[in-house]
């Protein structure tokens, strides 16, 4: 057979039949291998999973508002962070651009009909959710207090806790990521559609490619590294155990291994969302293409060997720390490069703000502002000081929230019309965007300060002087959680009485684009053919065509 | 209303630390200057319907990215020099400091001085003098924290780490746990009570207890048995100990060791795993038998025969 | 091709796109496995050289012979392995079968020895817990003897997964489902088997080798 010919996919049997319409029972979408229905089943399930930990959140905040402990008992804040951690991370921000928008949209944007290993996409989803509900169930039967980092040996020997069902739990969802990383790795590199060569693909496939090899290869590090304390525990001794010679620190060094790249999984594929946006909205082909691209590798490499910085007071030699200082200020230079880009690429376009642009530029500010903050944490010297405090946590959400969260958002509401068929209603969008910005920049920008004065972080009581600071914390959570009910609220009402989008409402490149919304179930009609560059907009063409509209 | 910023600088090292605190707040204000001012403009510009000239511009692109590679680069060397020549200050304590020891607990810190006190949960410490704390935990990871002083040290279990301020500033300032270690973990924290150096004299000379740390360390080195071997004029040849601490250290395996907390730990714990060059490995293990804050003890007692010169032995 | 026509998923364009996306996906998948391992090999490593005479000492209390003849069975069945994906590239089936059941068969001799090995750790009291005895000389044998139960038993596990996979195989083969185009499984359950042997080859002289020159 002749490769580079491009083979008809038989005809629909009805024109409008799309793959939400392919199939109405339970079943159906159970036992789907439609990569577009899996991204859905994943879309469900995060968000369940992000209303529990929120929830989480919303009660912490509120036991901060007041100095003693006296909303919950200190053991059940200690639950509550822990369960707070692990969901967020694992359960929530992990999968949430890949398995959702990437599944959805890696294979269309390539011009494939699915991804490579259906069925594995599938399988990747009910381990998901095995690991999901162990994790819940462990919960609801009493809770885990470890923290999300697990450090032994409190994990392994002195929480009274469901450690081990908590962490086999985690280890589940590990194979769920890595399913996910290997199906995409190998759809990049086999289900290309004719002439879409690597320099032709969107920034969103080589963000997706760079957080695929990071899912594969440092994932089963946590894997094991998570078995090992659970055989610890089970078994009462093991090799992080400081009685039997055995080093605790070296748990860190694994778990770190994983969970510093876990960093990368969470923030490349908020690039890539906010690599699509940029360009569409400002109608210009995005600057430094090829840079953005060799960014994104960058990063995933230098993320493999920064992951000592967690660790600057824990024990480990001063040389070492220093080694990991200067490569943790060096991975902040390609996330660097990615800003300067975007910045630039607005550089005489023509802009407009629809609701996505807002969480992109949103994005952009906060992720700019948490990248800074890094280098305040790399800084070996201000690290001792402010390490495991308000100030690391304060950074980290404004990378993770302020990044990914805002880029899924952003990302949701671009391709909601592509997913549903349907358009929201812009202004409330329009303002869902703008109240989560603001809460979130009260909730977490008082949380530097009171970093840096010393407050602890996993306090369930703290001194008095911080109270100020948290006071405004919890007013900022209280306006974040309006911004994210809101959302919640439009869409679901957009799914009915949205008006009809159409194959692309945003004027927007991208193969994607060029089929129907809601896409049918094998993606295009006919294989597509790649001919030229991504992101092929033109902001005079957009200005002429404004004012022709106009008169 | 207050709204702090700033924790007291209590310690020397306190005005380094926040001097780069300072650099780095102003290098993260300019950046965000350079990147924020010309994004405002160009949204209010470039924003459609407005009539601007779009044609695009004429840069070679690789020179605008080599600048905003090449020159980020370099202010985060100079950075990074700047954060770990402090840092390396911060790890390295002087060798006139004096030691205090510290135990963690679940929740609690304990902590003795070389002249036998003992406190919970506070720290009292002379001003102008280097400190330096030799500390350990019983159970879990702690991390003995004093925001005031802008250190923080993580405290395990199994070995001895240390930690070293410089107090200037008389008054009474926070310790916190900042690892986090099970239930009461936000119950674990204190004060570090700093005193001028006659109040603090006054106040270890008030609460002298009857002996001090080596001495409580000599009567457990005959206690326990150790003096029939490693002293006078045993049957059994063990190495001696008098003039050892702080000096390296033949091993039977070839290797050479410095005699430091670590090594004397290790040879009360763990006998058979580092033998000294000459001798039988005939040492029994005090492992189980000997708490956290004996074996201190008993280590300021060996780091008090450190100072003496070793008796001429046959 | 009848055959080949069943063989290619609704979502590959050709059989030779599929089988570059499968044997892709395998290469990956060992890369992972590999990282999986490799936290292990990491603890030992570093466990080895901060308590380098227990380390010594404690590997001497493993059985070189049964280790040995491990390596032999093992590196024989990679051959016998190679042989079936040779078959099954000609398309011969029924030497498929015959070359993968000798590599079951050898995989089960190396479980055998194995549990023989395991056993007279158990009776020596070699098993870090409560029975264990202490090994004079060697404080952190316990850690060990720990990291060698774990490497070891997660390489058994995978070998055990492998007489899962290759049983599969031959009751494929027997069934007449490869030919001269379509035999990816064969090669990539192959691929699968060469990797549980290189690990080994690995463990070989860590466990048993590395300490015993003198």
């Amino acid at each position: 057979m002749n490769e580079t010919e491009a083979v008809p996919v038989p005809a629909p049997a009805e024109v409008e039949e799309n793959y939400l319409s392919a199939g109405h029972t339970v079943r159906s979408w159970l036992l789907t291998t439609d990569h577009k229905r899996i991204g859905l089943l994943y879309l469900f399930s995060i968000i369940f999973f992000f209303a529990i930990a929120a929830v989480a959140a919303a009660i912490m905040r509120l036991e901060l508002l007041t100095p003693p402990g006296d909303l919950v008992l200190s053991a059940t804040y200690n639950k509550l962070f822990t369960l707070h951690g692990v969901i967020m991370v694992w359960f929530f921000l992990i999968p949430s651009i890949p398995n959702v928008l990437g599944n959805f949209l890696i294979p269309m944007m390539i011009g494939a009909r699915d991804v490579a290993f259906p069925k594995l996409n599938l399988l990747s989803w009910y381990l998901f959710m095995a690991g999901g509900l162990l994790a819940l169930h462990a919960i609801i039967v009493g809770g885990v207090d470890t923290g999300w980092t697990f450090y032994t040996p409190y994990s392994s020997r002195y929480s009274n806790t469901h450690t081990v069902e908590m962490a086999l739990g985690i280890f589940l969802s590990g194979f769920a990521s890595i399913l996910t990383g290997l199906n995409f790795i190998i759809t990049v590199h086999e289900m290309r559609a004719p002439g879409l060569t690597w320099f032709r693909l969107p920034l969103f496939i080589w963000s997706h490619y760079a957080t695929s090899l990071i899912l594969v290869l440092a994932t089963p590090v946590l894997a094991i590294t998570l078995l090992l304390m659970m055989l610890e525990r089970i078994w009462g001794l093991g090799i992080f155990d400081p009685r039997l010679g055995g080093d605790p620190v070296l748990f860190q060094h694994l778990f770190w291994f994983y969970s510093h790249p876990a960093v990368y999984i969470m923030i490349l594929p908020s690039m890539a969302v906010v690599s699509e946006l940029i360009p569409c909205f400002s109608r210009k082909r995005i600057f430094g293409y090829k840079f953005i691209a060799f960014a994104s590798m960058a990063i995933a490499v230098l993320g493999f060997v920064v992951w000592g910085h967690h660790m600057f007071v824990s024990g480990q030699s001063v040389y070492a720390g220093m080694i990991f200082s200067i490569l943790s200020f060096i991975v902040a230079i390609p996330s660097g490069i990615k800003v300067f880009n975007w910045t630039a690429t607005l550089h005489r376009g023509s802009i407009s703000f629809e609701t996505p642009m807002l969480y992109a530029l949103g994005f952009i500010g906060l992720f700019s502002l948490g990248g800074l903050t890094g280098l305040f944490l790399a800084a070996l010297a201000v690290d001792v000081h402010v390490t495991d405090t308000y100030f690391v946590v304060a950074h980290f959400h404004y990378i993770m929230v302020g990044g990914t969260v805002l880029a899924f958002m952003g990302g949701i509401h671009f391709w909601w019309p592509k997913i549903t068929g349907r358009m929201y209603p812009e202004k409330l969008g329009q303002l869902a965007a703008l109240v989560t910005f603001i809460g979130f920049n009260l909730t977490f920008f008082p949380q530097f300060v009171m970093g840096y004065l010393g407050m602890p972080r996993r306090y369930h009581a703290y001194a008095p002087e911080f109270q100020i600071y948290h006071v405004l914390s919890t007013a900022g959570a209280t306006i974040l959680g309006v911004g994210y009910l809101l959302p919640v609220i439009y869409l679901l009402w957009s799914l009915r009485h949205g008006k009809k989008a159409g194959a692309n409402p945003w004027g927007a490149t991208g193969l994607e684009w060029q089929t129907p919304s809601p896409p049918p179930v094998h993606n295009f009609a006919e294989v597509p053919r790649v001919t030229g560059e991504p992101y092929d907009y033109s902001p005079q063409e957009e200005e002429k065509k404004a004012e022709d509209d106009h008169a | 209303m207050r709204f702090p910023l700033f924790p007291d600088q209590a310690s020397t090292l306190a005005p380094k630390v926040d001097e780069l605190y300072f650099g780095l707040t102003l290098l993260s204000a300019i950046m965000m200057a350079i990147i924020f001012l010309p994004m405002l403009y160009f949204l209010y510009k470039y924003r459609r319907g407005n009539k601007v000239d779009r044609s695009p511009l004429r840069i070679p692109l690789w020179k605008i990215e080599v600048t905003w590679t090449v020159i980020p680069l370099l202010i985060v060397f100079g950075f990074y020099t700047w954060a770990a020549d402090i840092f390396f200050d911060q790890e390295r304590p002087p060798a006139e400091a004096m030691d205090i020891t510290v135990i963690g607990k679940q929740w609690m810190w304990k902590i003795q001085h070389p002249e036998g006190n003992r406190e919970i949960n506070e720290l009292h410490v002379p001003t102008g003098r280097a400190v330096r704390l030799i500390m350990t935990s019983q159970d879990v990871i702690h991390s003995f924290f004093l925001p005031a002083f802008r250190v923080k040290q993580d405290v395990l279990p199994g070995r001895y780490v240390t930690e070293w301020f410089q107090p200037t500033k008389v008054g009474t300032y926070h310790l916190f746990c900042a690892e986090y270690c099970g239930t009461s973990h936000s119950g674990m924290v204190g004060h570090v009570i700093v005193m001028e150096p006659a109040d603090y004299e006054e106040w270890l000379r008030v609460g002298k207890p009857a002996e001090t740390m080596a001495q409580s360390g000599e009567r457990l080195f005959r206690e326990l048995g150790c003096s029939g071997c490693h002293m006078g004029n045993s049957q059994i040849r063990a190495p001696r100990l008098e003039g050892l601490f702080g000096k390296p250290v033949p091993l039977a395996d070839g290797q050479i060791v410095m005699a430091d907390e670590k090594y004397i730990r290790d040879s009360i714990l763990l006998p058979q795993s580092q033998i000294a060059a000459g001798y039988a490995p005939v040492m029994p293990t005090f492992a189980g038998h000997i708490s956290e804050e004996e074996l201190l003890q008993l280590l300021l007692y060996i780091k008090s025969l450190g100072l003496k010169q070793p008796e001429e032995t046959r | 091709m009848p055959e080949t026509k069943r063989a290619l998923a609704e979502h590959f364009e050709t059989l030779e796109q599929q089988h570059q996306a499968a044997w892709l996906g395998m290469w990956t998948f060992l890369a992972t496995e590999i990282m999986f391992f490799s936290g292990l090999f990491m603890g030992y490593i570093i466990y080895r050289h901060t308590y380098f005479q227990s380390f010594e000492i404690a590997s001497r209390h493993t059985n070189i012979i049964y280790g040995t003849v491990n390596t032999a069975i093992l590196l024989t069945s990679s051959l016998t392995m190679a042989l079936g994906v040779h078959a099954a590239q000609e398309g011969r089936n029924k030497a498929v079968v015959r070359y993968i059941l000798i590599t079951i068969l050898f995989a089960a001799a190396f479980m055998v020895v194995k549990g023989a090995e395991y056993y007279e750790h158990f009776k020596n009291h070699e098993i870090p817990g409560q029975a264990f005895h202490p090994i004079p000389q060697a404080p952190q044998a316990v850690i060990f003897f720990y990291l060698y139960f774990a490497m070891t038993g997660l390489h058994a596990v995978h070998v055990m997964v492998g007489i899962g996979v290759l049983s599969v195989m031959a009751w494929l083969a027997a069934r007449q489902r490869f030919d001269r185009v379509y035999n990816t499984p064969v090669e990539l359950a192959g691929l699968y088997w060469h990797f549980v042997d290189i690990v080994w080859i690995f463990l070989y002289p860590l466990i048993y080798l590395i300490d015993r020159h003198t």
